[in-house]
């Protein structure tokens, strides 16, 4: 807790693009994939594992101290599982028809190894805000991967965002967007997409690097 | 009969785990460099479907009947345990295997579609044989699907791709391909 204002701010930025959990570090991509196919279901699926990720994170750098270094990650486990259940009762109550779209996959939460890596990567030996900072980035780093997934597929598949149609009624959707292939293919054409970005930006900091010497 | 295999035929191809339903992504994205590798995983996570399809089988039966909402804690703390068990008597019993296995063994506890395998076991209502099937059906499928991938992998590791392409992208674009592939099956039993 006595860490500086910009590195607890570093913590929470981290997640959001350097560290990002589904492009970078290529992490959680069961629900990523298998959720995606309309943008509303992308959003509930990131809100719940927002919910789940940050609660558990608090809580187990909260009880740190006093879980058994052997038994860990059962603890965590246990943790972990404790809130899904709580966010698969309370989607049940609330949004039924979403809930039931989503069907396994919101129990399946417990096994995404986004959340499980937080607890071990971070949260197990960091302080509670500095924990609750880091899970808060890294679940909205996810949750934009899983939104702008859920976005391309549904657009191309159906010519809709959020249920609203855009194109009008001459677009050909294209089916296969919506179906299992269309999300290998759209996670592997964004990830593609983001390599040539770092890959430009490297470029062009080795010129202005070399620019530099020369100057000199 | 007809039944039983239907249940067999249509995990392990038609939904498959992994092309069809995003299950156990990570081990088949991460552990797909080499064919023996992806094999011997693939059966050590059959074995352990079908000893979770047991376990849930009892679970189900016997004790969540009377508090439901333990469902998702106890299939969690069953999957790790039997990961552990087997972890143990592979060590006593071939210390070579164990060797070979190495790391993939206790993340298996952590492949989601063994947990996934607990939910739609329990989800359609499965009888004991029935959920055996199913076990055995979508552990192949599974091990199908690993070995798919590192035979394609290791055919790509020698074509002249691109520099930018490599990596998790281009395992993504042909897994999407394969899945293509697998949605084809989608036709096999059309009287269902």
């Amino acid at each position: 807790m006595l860490k500086t204002k910009p590195d607890a701010y570093q913590e929470f930025l981290k997640g959001l693009w350097r560290e990002n959990p589904v492009f970078v570090q290529v992490l959680g991509m069961c629900p990523t994939l298998a959720v995606t196919n309309s943008a509303e279901n992308a959003l509930v699926m990131g809100a719940a594992t927002l919910f789940v990720l940050v609660a558990s994170s608090g809580l187990v750098s909260a009880l740190q101290r006093w879980i058994p270094k052997q038994v860990r990650i059962s603890t965590f486990i246990i943790i972990i599982a404790t809130f899904v259940t709580v966010i698969d009762f309370s989607l049940e109550a609330l949004v039924p028809r979403l809930h039931k779209e989503l069907g396994p996959f919101i129990p399946l939460i417990v096994v995404n190894c986004i959340i499980m890596g937080r607890q071990e990567a971070f949260a197990a030996r960091n302080p509670v805000p500095l924990a609750l900072l880091d899970a808060f980035g890294m679940s909205i780093g996810f949750f934009f991967a899983l939104l702008a997934l859920g976005s391309v597929r549904e657009i191309l598949g159906v010519g809709s965002l959020f249920g609203v149609n855009l194109f009008g009624p001459h677009f050909e959707p294209w089916v296969i967007m919506i179906l299992p292939p269309g999300g290998f293919l759209t996670l592997g054409l964004l990830l593609l997409f983001f390599n040539w970005i770092k890959e430009r930006k490297e470029r062009l900091v080795r010129r202005l690097d070399a620019m530099e010497a020369e100057a000199r | 009969m007809n039944d039983l295999l239907w249940i067999f035929v249509s995990t392990l191809l038609i939904n498959n785990f992994v092309l069809a339903y995003f299950l156990g992504i990570c081990p088949f994205l991460g552990v797909s460099q080499r064919l023996d590798t992806a094999f011997r995983l693939g059966l050590a996570t059959s074995f352990v479907m079908l000893v979770t399809g047991l376990c849930v089988w009892f679970l189900n039966t016997y004790i969540l009947e009377h508090a439901p909402y333990l469902r998702l804690i106890s299939f969690i703390v069953v999957i790790a345990s039997t990961v552990q068990f087997i972890e143990m008597v592979i060590k006593k019993l071939s210390p070579a295997l164990f060797k070979a296995l190495g790391i993939f063994l206790p993340l298996i506890t952590t492949n989601c579609a063994i947990l996934a395998l607990a939910i739609f076991t329990t989800n359609k209502g499965y009888g004991l044989v029935e959920g055996m099937v199913y076990a055995l059906g979508s552990g192949l499928g599974f091990t199908l699907a690993m070995v798919l991938m590192a035979g394609l992998r290791q055919e790509t590791d020698l074509a002249p791709v691109p520099r930018l392409i490599r990596g998790t992208a281009m395992n993504l674009i042909i897994a999407g391909i394969l899945s293509t592939a697998f949605m084809g099956f989608a036709g096999l039993f059309s009287a269902g």
